[in-house]
């Protein structure tokens, strides 16, 4: 037997067709088999019969292949993949309340170029930072403003698109 | 096309179109409970060249019309209501699912404006339903019905098949329909068919047979499916490989054919278990490997090549990782295959499986009495092998499996993969709608039957000549058999003392009883209940306590299989049952 490593996290791009139900159906597909996921985005495609999702989650990549696959199966799935990060290029949104105080607007500024962060609320007693950026970018941001204090967070969870011509 | 709509000025409404649509694919029948929701489809159903046939629990419904569509290959259909008279049918849609058999689940619900209101009779069957389907729809709109119906027809019969469920709100089907159709263009762009077989995989696989010694075919429920019985013999001929065949693949090899090792798994004869362990390639035509055949991956054929034919993408590489794989019709690959592969020398290998044959025979004594197997082995020689059999679950259906050889194909329906108590007898019902002309046998157990015997009264209004084979031990044998065996007999929830006499229920429902209670009487009175005109009960009061032998422990690989009662103390097994 291996000994326990963590799972790795796998970013999953799924065609379905817009309709109701269907993020039941895929959802299915995950639970059954033992995979939590960790962010979901969905939305319309330009086709509007269409819709994508980008799915974050964690397991083994044998399970992975299973859940790709049996995904693919379903009626409404056009298209399933998996997607490198050297050939794609990923995206997650966040929304972050803090106190509104000059120490925080200061250090709000000082990283706000390096982390893509922008102040887009700014009342008497709080503020509302949104930022925009890979994960690694968020999850450091996030690190620096925890320690100053954070009263609401909000991240919309990983957007995915193929590089090149290929088709995410 | 005549077929599209020639629009009569008559005004129909939706469960109309419904109805003729099914009518134009040429529908016979539909088994059905009516109720509330349901009420306006039924209405349609007046007058209709489909025959409604009432059942009396939908649960039986869905069993006659899997019975239907595995006897005729063709789709059964079912009409239910709303609520309970939807879920009452998801144990018919699950044991649909497991086997890949094509069924329409028509299901009435309450009318929109009340979807998510808990309704009368409401039930989220769609919802509920999900995980056991292979597609399902709640349809919104009148007119999508035509192309809804169309959709699913198709989905439920091509590629693997399975069941589809249409979720019908009552004021959907009573309002008109305005379509201009009764025949529009399906909106699936998601669906996926397999196509033609790739040539290189098949190139492939045709090369991983050379210079196989042993090899042996295991053919599956795949194979039956795709009717591919024909291609398979004339493999099995040209190779000259020993085939063996799970539950669900008999017939689509017969049983009685020289090469036939009979079927193998966990109760599976030792001959072809020996042939498992031994073989130096095993070729799957359209078995997903289950683990009542596998047992332990990490000890299965772990000498063999092991090729892999599958319809389905998604058994590829799920349990066994095949050294060579096509997707595809089972048919259509086996045909392809047979022109590219050459005869192989197996003459030792079928030298060494009749050994095993002679010395580890398939067995039954009569010293403590009637016994299934001789009951079942009677049926078989009164019948000469001829007829439909149908199961239940248990130790029934291994010993039928066992003794009752099957040389054709739909002529063996058994619930493999969800192991449903109460298929066995409204199945038989449903494949005698079928196949009119054919002698139906449902082997039951004592315990399955009394799940589903109210459709005793469908088989008397029917007139439906089926002969229902009780298999009374007045146990639920198959869990007092592990009991004995793994929890030292410590028999719980099994005992079914107190039977109620079979003949005379049968009697109540108009239907003629036998009784088979001796060795000395069961094949006189085996013969006269098949002659019989009409349906009726055998009542077959065998042994209590006896075990279905060889069997190999679940979760284990078939090295372990126990040919005969052991004598000491067993562990208890790992597998899942």
């Amino acid at each position: 037997m291996t000994e326990i490593k963590k799972d790795p996290i796998h970013t999953i791009s799924i065609l379905v067709a817009n309709k109701p139900g269907v993020l039941v159906r895929v959802a299915l597909v995950f639970a059954r088999r033992g995979y939590n996921i960790d962010s979901l985005v969905v939305s319309a495609t330009v086709n509007p019969k269409f819709s994508r999702m980008t799915i974050t989650a964690k397991g083994s990549p044998e399970t992975l292949d299973q859940i790709i696959k049996n995904a693919t199966k379903l009626v409404d799935v056009i298209h399933t993949s998996e997607h490198d990060p050297s050939h794609s290029i990923d995206r997650e949104l966040a929304l972050i309340k803090i106190k509104n105080t000059p120490a925080f607007k200061t250090a709000v500024v000082k990283h706000s170029k390096k982390y893509h962060a922008k102040i887009v609320d700014d009342t008497d007693k709080t503020l509302i930072i949104a930022q925009s950026g890979t994960t690694v970018e968020l999850d450091e941001f996030e690190g620096i403003l925890k320690k100053l204090g954070v009263l609401e967070y909000v991240r919309s969870g990983k957007l995915l698109m193929a590089r090149g011509k290929e088709q995410t | 096309m005549t077929k599209s709509n020639t629009q009569t000025k008559k005004q129909i409404n939706g469960a109309e179109a419904l109805i003729k649509c099914l009518e134009n694919f040429g529908v016979e029948y539909i088994f059905g409970l009516s109720g509330g929701a349901a009420i306006p489809i039924f209405d349609a159903l007046v007058g209709s060249k489909i025959k409604l046939i009432l059942v009396r629990h939908e649960q039986g419904g869905t069993h006659m019309a899997d019975g239907y569509a595995r006897a005729t290959g063709k789709p059964g259909v079912v009409l239910v209501t709303s609520g309970p008279g939807a879920t009452n049918t998801v144990t018919g849609i699950l044991t649909a699912q497991m086997d890949s058999i094509p069924m329409i689940v028509l299901c009435g619900q309450t009318i929109t404006s009340m979807l998510g209101k808990d309704a009368f009779q409401e039930a989220d069957i769609s919802g509920i339903t999900m995980p056991v389907v292979k597609h399902s729809y709640l349809i919104k709109e009148t007119n999508t019905i035509p192309r809804v119906i169309k959709e699913a027809w198709h989905i439920c019969q091509t590629g693997r098949p399975g069941p589809v469920l249409l979720d019908l709100p009552k004021d959907i089907t009573s309002a008109p329909f305005t379509g201009d159709t009764l025949d529009p263009e399906m909106d699936i762009p998601g669906y996926k068919v397999p196509g033609k077989p790739n040539k290189n995989d098949i190139n492939k696989m045709a090369k991983a047979f050379k210079g196989a010694k042993k090899p042996l075919l295991l053919i599956g429920h795949g194979a039956v499916i795709a009717r591919a019985g024909v291609a398979i013999k004339k493999l099995a001929e040209k190779l000259n490989a020993p085939v063996t065949n799970t539950l669900l693949g008999k017939g689509a090899f017969p049983e009685t054919h020289s090469l036939s090792m009979g079927m193998l798994g966990m109760h599976g004869t030792a001959y072809s278990n020996k042939a498992l362990v031994n073989c130096d390639l095993i070729c799957s035509i359209g078995s997903r490997w289950d683990d009542r055949i596998n047992g332990n991956n990490a000890e299965f054929c772990v000498n063999a090549k092991k090729l892999h034919i599958e319809v389905d993408p998604a058994e590829i590489n799920k349990i066994v990782k095949a050294d060579a794989y096509v997707i595809g019709d089972a048919r259509e690959v086996v045909e392809e295959l047979l022109k590219l592969v050459e005869p192989l020398d197996t003459k030792e290998w079928l030298k060494e499986l009749a050994f095993y044959r002679k010395e580890y025979p398939l067995k039954y004594s009569n010293d403590k009495g009637l016994t299934a197997q001789n009951v079942i082995d009677t049926c078989y020689k009164v019948t000469k092998g001829k007829a439909i059999v149908t199961t239940d679950v248990g130790q029934h259906q291994m010993w039928a499996a066992q003794f009752y050889l099957t040389d054709k194909t739909d002529y063996w329906l058994s619930s493999g993969g969800a192991g449903t108590m109460g298929y066995g007898f409204p199945a038989a019902i449903g494949a005698q709608f079928g196949k009119p002309n054919d002698l139906v046998v449902a082997i039951v157990g004592d315990g399955g039957f009394q799940m589903t015997l109210a459709e005793l009264s469908t088989a008397f209004i029917h007139k439906l000549p089926v002969k229902i084979l009780i298999i009374d031990n007045k146990y639920l044998g198959m869990v007092r058999q592990w009991q004995e065996l793994f929890f030292d007999n410590r028999l719980s929830g099994v005992d079914l003392e107190g039977n109620p006499d079979f003949v005379k229920l049968a009697e109540a429902y108009g239907i003629k009883g036998f009784h088979i209670d001796k060795v000395a009487n069961c094949e006189r009175v085996m013969k006269e209940a098949m002659d019989y005109k009409g349906p009726c009960v055998i009542h077959a009061e065998v042994i209590k306590e006896d075990n279905v032998f060889p069997m190999v422990p679940a979760g284990k690989s078939a090295h372990h299989m126990i040919i005969e009662a052991p004598t000491t103390k067993l562990e208890k097994p790992t597998g899942s049952t």
